[in-house]
């Protein structure tokens, strides 16, 4: 990751339900190559037939939606899988923000480690956004901005109904992304702590670092050409 | 956490594992163990190509092809035509990192979460990753398997850490007298009925109490599997004296005076008495009863003399709704009873059950009778050796007498990346960890279940009833 995040903005899509989970975000069908269209693929189970038509229903099927930039869900988004594949099905469609009271512990990770904010908002907020585009199935545009922590609505010909509601976020993963921060090129400033507390676990611990285990590479490895 | 209370076993593992508490709070922590599988691996090692680093450690790192695999017997990497490319770059990676690699055609072969108990590689006190969801399997060793995305994997790969915010400690306490006939699986089953698919979210979960010591080795790697089930990204039990015999020549578990060195610092890994637990759950056992889900998440559990929920008698409008769409993607109606509901497949595999105590009881209600006529039932072993294993003793005989497939070791039809698919429609129980819509394969319908409920569903064609389910089980 490099590029810097400071604001997202475009429509916003609800999604109004509990526990979306990685498996309807990217289905597995979406997973078998490593070059996949992971935008095409997203929410693919519920966004195509069986015969891969779009379903027009579907809220990224509509036209208002096509160019979607961010969702809105309810608790616990994101649950299940691991795949980081859903977080990039997501970016790669297009979205650069979730919105949710909630979300799954791998997905938040994972997300902040492709630039996707997970703005986490508490219920209130979640139940007024959600009134407000169930009131607007035209698609309404929103700004998120990361330096202010706000989501908001303006409307050039009536400010007076501007909005804006705020979301959470750790200070520390805020300004990682608005500086566009490799959490690797972090992590190997402390590379030669990492080596030190290896080789006193090493002593400490030989039961764990076993003989057997380190440098007997060559005899264990199935590492043949087929 | 105040030391004068004590400490928890996860505290204990994790901070003999923290190298740095860092200043945004969260901690870099040391990862002892690496296991790659291929379906999330690629991408970062194509990351450290294009950032020219290298891996650090790849002794503490195993890799295995398991997701994407064929498991038709003898298969190779040509016989899913559609999978061969991620394992051709697994295989690649580990040759050129000098990372031990575990494909299709080696004989110790497996899902990453069978084989990492089998040959010792997940240890007691330490701290194992890999990138899939499942790995709090190896926590019923009292391993701490950490899951992570492909991110993560790239930053373990560089760094032999992570970077996370410590889970608060939560003890799930099992407590009365699990009957007998009864599994790991239906005790993890009705407790994410019980506290949800949310219920563990943030937390790191011990379970423990009177049932838990009772449960073998393989058992507790079931219920410790499902802690992501629960939301939680950790779960574990305390190891004790059948860890210890579970571990004795293991491949890579230490040997002679580490062992007994190791044995002495394990036996020492347990929660303090006074130790404090952000969130307790207590669960009775004595009421349990074979378990079944119907709707589409695993939260959607019931006896299997239970019924589908009326939505009607649900207060809360988005819970409503949601079991609503569930019964109807499931094809039932509200208030159907789940016994006698015709099903089109059995599947016996998955990280969850797939290992020999779960063959042995599946086939101890199969053995001398059939699968159901339209019933297609199937058998993946969750590794090679326990597919030997259980050879040796004559299971596969039992299995294909009866009808099912005897198959080759992968993750097969809980994941449905390779051509193991339920087709759209179709009814499939299965000793999984998904009930999602999709699952197993577009439109298809999935009920999780014990290995037991899952061999007399294949035998009866049907989900069955309590009194279709004997066998002689001993804490499975």
């Amino acid at each position: 990751m490099s590029t810097a995040v400071e604001r997202v903005e475009g429509v916003m899509a609800l999604f109004p339900r509990c526990d979306i989970n990685t498996d309807a975000i990217i289905p597995s069908t979406w997973l078998r190559t490593a070059s996949a269209d992971l935008g095409k693929g997203l929410f693919g189970g519920e966004r195509y037939d069986e015969q891969g038509r779009e379903v027009e229903s579907f809220i990224l099927n509509q036209p208002a939606f096509k160019q979607s930039r961010m969702i809105l869900a309810d608790e616990n988004f994101g649950c299940g899988s691991s795949r980081e594949a859903a977080v990039w099905a997501l970016v790669q469609f297009g979205i650069g923000c979730v919105l949710a009271p909630s979300f799954a512990d791998i997905f938040y990770e994972n997300a902040f480690k492709n630039n996707l904010v997970a703005g986490i908002i508490d219920v209130d907020t979640y139940q007024e956004l959600k009134a407000l585009l169930s009131e607007h199935p035209e698609g309404m545009a929103f700004t998120v901005d990361l330096h202010s922590l706000s989501v908001s609505v303006s409307d050039k010909n009536n400010p007076k109904h501007n909005r804006s509601w705020s979301f959470k976020m750790p200070a520390s993963r805020v300004q990682a992304m608005i500086r566009g921060d490799d959490e690797i090129t972090s992590t190997l400033h402390h590379k030669v702590d990492i080596a030190d507390f290896y080789t006193k676990a090493s002593n400490e611990k030989s039961w764990l670092f076993p003989d057997h285990l380190i440098g007997q590479m060559a005899d264990a490895t199935s590492n043949k050409t087929s | 956490m105040n030391s004068e209370n004590g400490l928890t076993l996860f505290d204990k593992i994790w901070n003999a594992h923290r190298i740095r508490h860092l200043d945004d709070g969260r901690d870099l922590i040391f990862v002892d163990r690496h296991v790659l599988q291929e379906t999330t691996s690629a991408q970062a090692f194509d990351n450290l190509r294009k950032t020219g680093r290298s891996v650090r450690y790849p002794d503490l790192t195993v890799a295995t092809q398991d997701h994407i695999v064929s498991t038709m017997p003898g298969r190779s990497e040509d016989s899913n035509p559609t999978g061969r490319e991620l394992m051709q770059l697994m295989r690649s990676n580990a040759r050129s990192a000098g990372i031990r690699h575990y494909g299709v055609d080696h004989p110790s072969q497996g899902i990453v979460h069978v084989i990492a108990p089998e040959l010792g590689l997940a240890l007691p006190g330490s701290i194992l990753a890999c990138g899939d969801s499942h790995t709090s399997t190896v926590g019923g060793l009292g391993c701490l398997g950490i899951g992570v995305g492909t991110s993560e994997v790239e930053h373990v790969l560089a760094t032999q850490t992570l970077v996370l915010s410590k889970p608060k400690p939560m003890r799930i306490w099992y407590e009365g007298k699990l009957q007998a006939g009864l599994t790991a699986k239906d005790l993890i089953l009705h407790t994410i009925g019980k506290i949800g698919v949310a219920g563990g979210r943030g937390f790191a979960v011990e379970y423990a109490g009177p049932v838990i010591e009772a449960l073998s080795i393989e058992a507790r790697l079931t219920l410790c599997n499902m802690s992501i089930e629960l939301g939680a990204r950790l779960g574990f039990i305390a190891p004790d004296d059948k860890t210890i015999a579970y571990l004795e020549n293991r491949e890579f578990a230490p040997k002679g005076s580490d062992f007994a060195q190791a044995c002495i610092y394990w036996r020492g890994l347990q929660s303090d008495p006074q130790a404090e637990f952000e969130k307790e759950v207590h669960i009775d056992c004595t009421t349990i009863s074979h378990q079944v889900s119907w709707g589409t998440t695993p939260e959607d559990v019931v006896s299997i003399d239970g019924v589908v929920p009326d939505p009607g008698q649900v207060d809360d409008p988005a819970r409503r709704d949601r079991i609503s769409k569930a019964i109807r993607y499931m094809d039932l109606n509200p208030g159907q009873k789940l016994s006698g509901l015709p099903i089109n497949i059995a599947f016996i595999g998955s990280c969850t059950n797939s290992r020999l105590s779960d063959l042995t009881l599946a086939a101890s209600l199969v053995r001398g009778r059939h699968v159901a006529a339209n019933v297609r039932a199937l058998v993946v072993p969750g590794s090679m050796s326990v597919k030997r294993e259980a050879e040796a003793l004559g299971l596969d005989v039992i299995f294909r007498e009866a009808g099912f497939e005897w198959r080759d070791a992968g993750c097969s039809m809980c994941v449905s990346i390779n051509e193991d698919v339920v087709p759209p429609g179709a009814r499939c129980i299965a000793t999984t960890n998904r009930n999602f819509e999709n699952r197993q394969g577009p439109k298809s319908r999935t009920h999780i279940a014990s290995p037991a409920v899952v061999a007399a569903a294949a035998l009866a064609g049907c989900i069955p009833d309590s009194s279709m389910i004997h066998h002689k089980a001993e804490c499975f």
